[in-house]
């Protein structure tokens, strides 16, 4: 990985989350039940839990790809998704809810880059159909960031012509042209032939110590105990436990956390 | 069968009495002979040839009147206004389709219940029926008026001026070709990832852009196939609008036909060879669009027919070269 970390330019004002009380569930099934949850800026919180815990449900309720049935996620103190009316929340149009994503990276565990686009495409959408950049000035930054997560010269390759590690790198380009205050990763390398775990996990280390909110839901235990301020642990839809690696990861104080640590690692 | 199992295996004893294997004077494998092939070939050659030589030497197709006929002015006339009505109907039944699909696919239950009755009903009822009804259409509503509904009218339009015979058949085929266009862009629109529109969203495009940039340029890569089959049922669908007194490329042949019944045969011969014509310009652009849309599906694009000449020449050249080696 080429990309420097010490001076990456900290143009971005990190933001905090805050979880309100958020209920989620499918008909009868409960993903989640009353999880409450604040990252303070520029922390990087890595969530645990097994598969089926309501962790990825968690991480896509705070950029409101999923509406909670109860309870609201804020952003630097601004409800997502809704709006205060009163004593009630209410839901805000559509329109509202994409301007607010702007503000939230999110990078999936399949890519999800639009293949028809190019590399270069894939990252400048974004700033361009928002109306934040002329087209020029967006390829500028696009070709700044592609050049930040090591890709400067794939610019005009097509997503499927790249490995699946350089396409996720272009996905973290892509959800770092919006300049959000906190991106979201949603097991960023899941999808990945094992010897390109390491060229993503450098990239997100890389925008760790850039002082950006990170939310990265993930199995990479090793990685989580490296880069993470937080742990955050998830069963059955509630937060069993939370803190520092050292205290979650090396003396869990639940059965629970203690059951799951054994099984991954 | 009532052996015992086992009673029957044989042991390999064979293996240490065979020769050792000659040694090969050559390495290269000889390819399978396949006679029944060649048979399959010559006999659908020789039909081939026998229909050909048949299409040339019988008098009964009187291929000089066809070339008297082919490019006469009043036939060139009927083209054109064949080509005009499939082409106003392929751009608004186009436009139709895509606009019944997002209906179809909308959260509205009542848009969703009016875009499948509206396919419903005018895939069930035959093109002639709704050509010939809206030719009759002026004597059913008079006036057609703008304005508020079931209150005043703002502006009148005597029916019978609007309603011309082209406007008919365009109208006509338009109906139709939106209930069919409809179902085809929205198979396409369905087979889009549902990553895509989660990607969109969570980049917080606006909903315009998602669908215009992101969602129907890939929609289009199976659209595209699909359309270009309905284009083609389309244009020979405009032949049907002859009987709403529209003289079309088929109508011109037909009235001709009528004037000097000896000609009828080259007659249709001529339209036939203007169709053939019709329908493969359409799909040489066909090739070239999907060509188009395939940027970032494939890792390669697929070649132009006159790459695959190129490649298939240097590939024989390359075959011949090895054989004279050998």
């Amino acid at each position: 990985m080429t990309a420097k970390t010490a001076d990456a330019p900290a143009d971005v004002e990190a933001a905090t989350v805050e979880v309100h009380d958020v209920h989620k569930w499918y008909g009868s099934h409960r993903v989640l039940d009353g999880v409450d949850l604040t990252v303070r800026p520029g922390e990087v919180t890595v969530i645990l839990g097994p598969s089926g815990s309501g962790k990825s449900t968690l991480l896509r309720v705070i950029n409101h790809l999923e509406k909670p049935e109860i309870g609201h996620v804020s952003i630097n103190g601004e409800p997502i998704g809704v709006k205060r009316h009163g004593d009630r929340l209410k839901e805000l149009s559509e329109r509202a809810i994409l301007t607010q994503r702007g503000r939230i990276g999110f990078v999936f565990q399949n890519f999800n880059l639009f293949p028809h686009l190019t590399v270069l495409d894939n990252v400048a959408a974004a700033p361009v159909a928002t109306g934040r950049l002329g087209r020029p000035e967006a390829q500028e930054l696009a070709r700044e960031l592609l050049g930040r997560v090591g890709l400067a010269d794939k610019t005009g390759a097509y997503p499927r012509q790249l490995s699946g590690g350089q396409q996720q790198r272009v996905a973290i380009a892509r959800a770092l042209a919006l300049r959000p205050g906190v991106i979201l990763f949603d097991e960023p390398t899941s999808a990945l032939d094992p010897e390109l775990v390491g060229e993503v996990l450098a990239v997100i280390r890389d925008l760790a110590s850039s002082g950006t909110t990170l939310v990265i839901v993930t199995h990479e235990i090793g990685f989580a105990r490296e880069i993470a301020d937080r742990v955050v642990f998830i069963d059955g839809g509630k937060i069993i436990e939370q803190g520092p690696p050292s205290e979650v990861l090396d003396t869990p104080r639940h059965e629970r956390t203690r059951d799951f640590l054994s099984k991954v690692l | 069968m009532s052996e015992p199992p086992g009673a029957t295996v044989t042991l390999p004893e064979a293996h240490a009495t065979t020769e050792p294997p000659q040694a090969l004077t050559a390495q290269r494998v000889q390819p399978l002979r396949r006679p029944g092939r060649w048979i399959a070939t010559a006999v659908v050659l020789v039909l081939v040839a026998q229909f050909a030589h048949g299409l040339v030497t019988n008098p009964f197709y009187q291929w000089d009147r066809w070339s008297y006929w082919f490019l006469r002015p009043t036939i060139l006339d009927g083209l054109l206004i064949t080509l005009e009505v499939a082409a106003y109907s392929a751009v608004l039944g186009l436009v139709g389709g895509v606009l019944l699909a997002l209906a179809r696919l909308s959260k509205s239950p009542v848009l969703r219940a009016v875009s499948w009755t509206y396919v419903w009903a005018f895939r069930s009822i035959p093109l002639i029926v709704v050509l010939i009804f809206l030719y009759n259409f002026s004597a059913l509503y008079k006036t057609l008026s703008v304005g508020i509904p079931f209150g005043p009218a703002f502006f009148s339009f005597d029916e019978s001026k609007l309603a011309t015979d082209m406007v008919v058949a365009v109208v006509g085929l338009s109906l139709n070709e939106a209930a069919y266009a409809a179902e085809v862009v929205r198979g396409g629109i369905l087979s889009v990832d549902q990553g895509q529109h989660e990607a969109a969203a969570a980049l917080g495009l606006p909903k315009g852009y998602q669908f215009r940039r992101i969602v129907f340029p890939q929609a289009l890569r199976s659209i595209i196939p699909n359309y270009v089959n309905q284009l083609i049922g389309l244009i020979k669908g405009t032949s049907l609008v002859f009987y709403v007194s529209l003289l079309d490329l088929f109508g011109s042949a037909q009235t001709m036909g009528s004037t000097y019944p000896g000609d009828i045969v080259p007659l249709l011969l001529v339209v036939t060879v203007w169709y053939l014509i019709l329908t493969s310009v359409v799909s040489v652009i066909q090739f070239y669009v999907e060509r188009y849309y395939a940027r970032g599906a494939t890792r390669s694009l697929p070649p132009t027919p006159l790459q695959k000449l190129r490649t298939g020449l240097t590939d024989l050249r390359a075959r011949i070269r090895r054989e004279a080696a050998v």
